[in-house]
């Protein structure tokens, strides 16, 4: 009733929607860096959209299962195959026992997530299954997966009702330049107007400085009035934090609660499965959006889950 | 009072700031709104992260829009006055100050030209508030310290800090809720768990309490560490007596 870690890959670890409810007390929210491919993940194979996944970066893991059940990887193409052979992204597969999932390459993106029919047993920590490396918790041992790891499965099915009709279009296209929207905020107004120009107008680059808390950019310098430190606030999914040395990071999964840097813009909900797959060189235009603008496509999006998985599985 | 700023963070968040700058004032108008925020039953409230100067407040917008919502905020802030904000409570926190567990100690007292015994004295007499959690899980940003005991961070910061130290940076004092590297000047441990995340409360201090640090033995720290490595220890509180203003 589980699987094993023969080769844990660069960096995999459990991750669901995040621990919600403790940053007051300073708990990083952590969870998935793209809910929208972990929820689609989720549903393809018949879970609620909170349950936990494996999100495996650049080089995926290999693993081994000991029980039939059912999968789906979605988010970046990291190359997939099953005992061998090419398995498709963004589809429900049946897996056998004895039967090895491996990736062999990132080659769209640079992150999967990899849904259990049935969820993974991790005990979870102050609701939930993430793993939250800084504090050592969630997930398995509070760490990245590592060779030899066993997770077992809760409730697995070797078999889902509709099983060849459990799949969609893979998501993410990689592009020269990519646009991320996002709605000024909440320090616009510590930046020159200049530097709220360059921000809306230049692109940037994306640095290997890339991991949970955040992503370092570079390129033009986003220019504040009176220097970048503020009285420590807030800070949320996306928020594009911008220090006195004028290049912006955008901050993610595992960030602090707080912090004491201006932030300029946040990226919409909207876009963050965009966010999730950028690698080092990938460049990045930042598009200034309306609130409303940014909660309608959010909202949108939702709705065309829930219409998914109704089509799916349509409440008893 | 300064006017109350709505701030975007987001499409999921907006921040409700009460000032730019670190004051008790600020602080309670934080907590009164907050407390009076979680009253309100106002619909797809997701959790709110309180600050030194503002109120994260995080929502669905699934069942709330950012509209409707700073509606229903800017109509609580105007009830606020009318809203009965309980005292707060302070925690009153064991520290086994010197020794092994506060190396730093020592330096402290020569920096402020004092003996380890005034510096314990003058770092037991106050109530710290507690403006905000963050940093890490349970790690508490403290004002009120004296500057009679200020002292600067060490020039090389240590790389493991047992969880439970006090320590002193500047002017600010706090502990070290989990091991972590650190610069600040150890003056002391405390065998209280500020943060375990297997206890049904995971984390002890909450922003807008006070913090008073009282003196143990070694004695009495080893009784209360078993305590807390068994069953439990439960910090000793009580309702803040209002200082007369």
């Amino acid at each position: 009733m589980s699987i094993t870690i023969i080769n844990p890959g660069m960096m995999t670890t459990v991750q669901d929607l995040g621990r919600v409810g403790y940053q007051q007390f300073g708990v990083s929210v952590s969870g998935v860096m793209c809910p929208r491919s972990a929820t689609l993940a989720n549903i393809l194979v018949g879970n609620e959209d909170g349950e936990a996944v494996l999100e495996c970066t650049m080089m995926g893991p290999q693993i081994q299962f000991d029980t039939d059940n059912c999968i789906a990887i979605t988010g970046g193409d990291l190359g997939p195959m099953l005992d061998g052979k090419p398995v498709a992204n963004y589809t429900a597969i049946a897996v056998k026992a004895g039967q090895v999932l491996r990736f062999t390459m990132p080659k769209v993106g640079c992150r999967a997530f990899v849904s259990f029919a049935g969820g993974l047993d991790i005990e979870p920590v102050m609701g939930s299954r993430s793993t939250y490396m800084k504090a050592k918790i969630g997930g398995v041992e509070g760490r990245k997966l590592q060779k030899g790891d066993v997770i077992k499965f809760r409730a697995p099915k070797a078999d889902l009702p509709k099983l060849d009709l459990r799949h969609m279009a893979p998501e993410f296209k990689p592009r020269a330049e990519y646009t991320v929207r996002v709605v000024l905020g909440p320090q616009d107004d510590y930046f020159t107007d200049e530097g709220v120009k360059a921000f809306l107008s230049e692109v940037y680059t994306v640095t290997p400085e890339f991991d949970r808390m955040g992503c370092r950019l570079s390129g033009a310098v986003i220019a504040h009035k009176d220097g970048g430190d503020i009285i420590s606030d807030g800070i949320s999914f996306g928020a594009i934090q911008v220090p006195s040395s004028g290049t912006p990071i955008i901050m993610l999964g595992d960030r602090q609660t707080t912090g004491g840097y201006t932030k300029i813009a946040n990226v919409i909900s909207a876009d963050f499965r965009i966010l999730a797959q950028l690698k080092a060189g990938d460049k990045v235009r930042f598009e200034k959006v309306s609130i409303t603008a940014a909660q309608d496509a959010l909202i949108a999006q939702k709705k065309a889950l829930k219409c998914l998985r109704s089509a799916l599985d349509p409440k008893v | 009072m300064a006017e109350v700023r709505f701030l975007l963070t987001g499409d999921t968040s907006v921040t409700v700031e009460f000032g730019n700058e670190i004051s008790t004032e600020i602080n309670a108008k934080i907590r009164a709104f907050n407390i009076a925020l979680q009253q309100s039953k106002i619909p797809g409230i997701v959790e709110t992260v309180p600050t030194y100067r503002s109120l994260a407040v995080h929502y669905d917008p699934e069942v709330i829009l950012y509209g409707a919502l700073v509606k229903k905020l800017k109509g609580l802030l105007g009830q606020l006055d009318s809203i009965q904000i309980p005292p707060s409570d302070v925690l009153e926190i064991p520290v086994l100050y010197g020794g092994e567990e506060g190396p730093d100690i020592e330096f402290v007292a020569e920096h402020n030209g004092k003996t380890v015994q005034e510096v314990i004295d003058i770092h037991t007499s106050t109530e710290y508030l507690i403006y905000m959690l963050g940093f890490t899980p349970g790690f508490t940003y403290l004002g009120g310290m004296s500057e009679e005991i200020a002292t600067p961070r060490l020039k090389t910061p240590r790389v493991l800090i047992p969880g439970g130290s006090v320590g002193i940076a500047g002017a600010q004092t706090g502990v070290y809720p989990i091991d972590s590297p650190g610069g600040w000047q150890l003056i002391g441990r405390t065998p209280v768990r500020m943060y375990d995340p297997d206890r049904a409360t995971p984390i002890l201090p909450e922003a807008g309490q006070y913090i008073k640090f009282y003196a143990i033995d070694k004695a009495e720290y080893d009784r209360i560490a078993a305590l807390e490595a068994g069953e439990g220890y439960t910090v000793r509180r009580h309702p803040r007596k209002e200082a007369a203003e």
